[in-house]
């Protein structure tokens, strides 16, 4: 998000939950695409698929902020983000349920998360906006990719 | 403008170190044939070049010094000093100044002062050294007085006329003017006679000639120094009035008389054909440009994409059967194979081009360790992906360092051994099919089995009872924090070095095979591929899913003998031809569903001197395979190496043969283990 007053954002299902994300991270919108498995790999990245011959992996926020895990329909779509992390720009794609649209929310709007009651882990959340009349929850794409990053690397270890 | 002088001064800088590798490596040289007259020219040259060009872009302090260093190095080349052990060593330290220098010249005043001074302590002992530096533009001092003692009667007349072209190649004959100017008292006097009728002249045409008398006798050496850039071009000759011999001097009859020959094509800078005419070690044929390297990356990831494109077409060529489309498939095949190796022949880099820097270090080694030694290298042309040889200098640096500091004993050891003082330390490359093999060898004390033994078990790297052999107790030095040596010394020995070498050279796909001999010496193997972008692959099925492994590490295909079919355990063993191979099922260490299929497969894979098999349900076959780094997400799973885009367009990982190997080897100990139980 940036200093202006009104940001653009594009804003999807997972489960019940309506997410958005800053439209600038957002290369391209595929439909489902054939996903090749990594054979233990963690529960977050299973995944690799071919984007225009470059290997992306495919990641699961739901994982990452607990939403229960329905199978793929035919409103399924992969979210190719190109998203800054650490130092390396890196290409991610993102598995949406069902994908809304992309909009501008006042800065005003976004709020943070309440501090209880929240259903989420509250350090994968930016923040809580509010578009007309529905919630909007900012996952922290940075912390959430760093996090299952640095995760796979801790569950080799125990496996080692 | 800015834009241009930052390029200009990155263009700078990259040629400046060029010019100050060369030297350095030209001293190097020096030290072992000090004779060599060449030599010192070249030497000189690059310092002239370094000189003007830094100058040129501003780098005022740089131009002093190296101006100071060059007229202390005349001496060398006249024969008035001699080359030595102490002057390499100062020279040397010259150069890193000059690096220094090259970025920034801040807080370098008093040492350039120091070195300077020492230099030409050095160079002509029992002088008083020249307090402050002499500007580039003022008097060439040395040469003239070093040259036979100037009589007041000789002048020396310089007559020349650039090339028609000269001036549109941006030639300044003023700056010219100005550096003869140098060189002695001058008259200059303009050579009109071959200026054309004005119907026939075009101004950017440069038809006037310059004579210049100059005071004494001027080398012939210090006239080239001048028309440097434009000699090619120009017409010059020399004369000496006064001089009671003949008005040439014979020694260098090229410098003396230059008739324009062909004129060559013009060249876009002057800088641009200094490395041609400056560096006579380079004597490799043809043109070379620099390119930056993102753009062959660029390129290299194009062809990549054009392979997987075109397995595509092969794909629907082969399901169309008509023969036209087949035979067109084929051609683009050819010619995709042909770009492919053109493009990978691209970023091939000679090795050599990193030795320059170990050279120094062993030499610095060599001193402050007082190990007298000689370093060899071979096969400095054998050439390696740049990638590779970047990613490489940093464990070669480690491993020369590790056989200077612990390989090789003190000469007293060595003496007592029976052995000669100077120690050998070899660095050698070659070509082994599809890899490189990069031995470093020394003739050293080798190394202490019994002695790594302790030391891992008291590193609890391994337990007491453990019985390993030799060569795995040698690898021992690879797993982190391990270290022999009792005294940590300043250059090695902390412990952090040999796994982070062997992890280096892992990724690069590379292994490392170690050999030793108690007293005789250590010798370590770095096998790499030759190529970090594209291999061949073999394809194969496991569970509905595909995994390509490196065929550069298949050794072999066999069924799956029924015995085995049945059970799903980790892994068992297999009868090779009387050797017991440990082999590993893929479908069970991936996880996959369902029933294998009745026959299946098994593919003898071999690695860091271990075999291993691998059960597969299938083997497809053998593809061009377009290696993807895999995310870091994935990048911590240890059994794949990277992922490929198959003709289908579906990702398929790479299986990591040295993992799979190390698996098969955990596999086979603990079997061992429960047979002992």
């Amino acid at each position: 998000m940036n200093r202006d007053a009104h940001t653009n954002i594009l804003t999807f299902r997972l489960g019940a939950e309506k997410l958005a994300i800053p439209a600038e991270y957002l290369r391209e919108i595929l439909e489902m695409v054939p996903v090749t498995r990594v054979p233990q790999a963690s529960s977050f990245a299973t995944g690799l698929i071919n984007v225009r011959g470059v290997v992306v992996p495919l990641t699961d926020l739901r994982v990452a902020l607990q939403i229960p895990r329905t199978p793929p329909t035919e409103d399924t779509r992969v979210l190719v983000l190109e998203i800054l992390l650490g130092e390396e720009k890196s290409t991610v794609a993102v598995l949406a349920d069902q994908v809304e649209e992309v909009t501008t929310i006042s800065r005003k709007e976004i709020g943070d998360v309440p501090p209880v009651g929240s259903p989420w882990p509250p350090e994968f959340v930016l923040g809580v906006g509010q578009l007309r009349d529905a919630f909007v929850m900012f996952p922290d794409l940075q912390t959430i990719f760093k996090t299952y990053s640095a995760a796979d690397a801790a569950k080799e270890k125990v496996a080692a | 403008m800015s834009g241009f002088d930052d390029i200009g001064i990155e263009v700078f800088q990259e040629e400046a170190s060029d010019l100050l590798q060369s030297i350095e490596k030209g001293l190097m040289d020096l030290e072992a044939t000090p004779d060599d007259a060449e030599l010192i020219n070249s030497i000189f040259r690059s310092m002239h070049t370094l000189k003007g060009s830094g100058a040129m872009f501003g780098f005022t302090e740089l131009s002093h010094f190296v101006h100071e260093f060059e007229t202390a190095f005349d001496d060398l080349r006249n024969g008035r000093a001699v080359v030595s052990n102490d002057l390499i060593g100062l020279s040397l330290q010259a150069c890193d100044q000059i690096g220094k220098l090259m970025v920034s010249s801040e807080g370098t005043e008093e040492d350039n002062q120091r070195i300077l001074t020492d230099l030409r302590q050095l160079m002509r002992p029992g002088e008083e050294p020249v307090a402050a530096p002499v500007p580039v533009e003022d008097v060439d001092d040395a040469p003239a007085e070093s040259d036979n003692a100037p009589t007041g009667d000789v002048t020396t007349v310089i007559r020349f006329w650039l090339g028609v072209d000269a001036l549109r190649l941006g030639s300044n004959p003023g700056l010219l003017l100005d550096e003869l100017r140098g060189l002695g008292e001058t008259k200059v006097r303009a050579l009109v006679d071959r200026v054309p009728l004005l119907k026939e002249l075009d101004p950017t045409d440069c038809h006037i000639g310059w004579e210049v008398e100059i005071a004494g006798n001027v080398s012939d050496d210090d006239i080239d120094m001048v028309f440097l850039f434009v000699r090619d071009e120009m017409e010059l000759t020399v004369e000496r009035r006064g001089e009671a011999t003949a008005t040439q001097t014979p020694e260098a009859p090229e410098a003396v008389t230059q008739p324009e020959g062909t004129p060559e094509p013009a060249k876009p800078t002057a800088a641009a054909t200094q490395p041609k005419s400056q560096s006579p070690q380079k004597t490799t044929a043809g043109e070379t440009m620099r390119v930056a390297t993102e753009r062959l990356d660029e390129l290299m990831d194009r062809v990549g994409e054009l392979v997987i494109a075109e397995a595509r077409l092969q794909a629907l060529a082969g399901d169309s059967h008509d023969p036209a489309m087949m035979a067109v498939a084929e051609d683009i095949q050819r010619l995709i194979a042909g770009l492919r190796d053109a493009t990978m022949s691209m970023r091939m880099v000679p090795i050599g081009s990193i030795l320059g820097r170990f050279r120094r270090l062993m030499r610095d080694l060599s001193t402050s360790l007082k190990k007298p030694l000689e370093f060899v290298t071979v096969g400095e042309d054998t050439e390696l992906d740049k990638t590779v040889i970047e990613l490489l200098a940093d464990p070669l640096v480690h491993i020369l360092r590790n056989s200077v500091d612990h390989g090789l004993e003190t000469p007293e050891e060595r003496l007592a051994a029976g052995k000669p003082e100077t120690g050998i330390i070899e660095l050698s490359a070659r070509y082994s099919g599809a890899e490189v093999l990069i031995t470093i060898r020394d003739d050293g004390r080798g190394l202490n089995a019994q002695k790594i033994r302790e030391r891992a078990i008291s590193r609890g790297l391994m337990s007491e009872k453990d019985d390993l052999s030799e060569s795995d107790i040698f690898r021992m030095i690879f797993q982190p924090g391990f270290s022999t040596v009792e005294q940590v010394t300043e250059l090695s020995g902390r412990g952090v070095g040999m796994d982070v070498v062997m992890r280096t050279i892992g990724s690069l796909r590379g292994e490392i095979d170690l050999e030793s001999e108690p007293g005789h010496g250590t010798t370590l193997t770095l096998r790499l591929p030759l190529t970090l972008a594209i291999i061949d692959g073999m394809l194969v099925e496991v569970g509905g899913e595909k995994y390509t492994i490196p065929l550069a590490a298949v050794e072999e295909c066999v069924e799956l003998p029924v015995l085995h079919t049945v059970g799903n355990g980790g892994s068992s063993y297999l009868n090779i031809r009387g050797d017991l191979v440990p082999f590993v099922r893929l479908r069970h260490l991936f996880e996959t569903d369902g029933q294998p299929p009745q026959h299946q497969k098994v593919v003898i894979v071999s690695a860091s001197g271990g075999r291993v098999g691998l059960v597969v349900d299938r083997i497809i076959g053998n593809y061009q395979t377009v290696i993807k780094q895999l995310s870091q997400f994935h990048a911590v799973l240890k059994f794949f190496s990277g992922a490929t885009i198959l003709g289908d367009g579906t990702v398929a990982l790479i299986l990591d043969a040295t993992q799979l190997v190390a698996l098969g080897r955990d596999v086979e100990t603990r079997a061992r283990r429960e047979a002992a139980a």
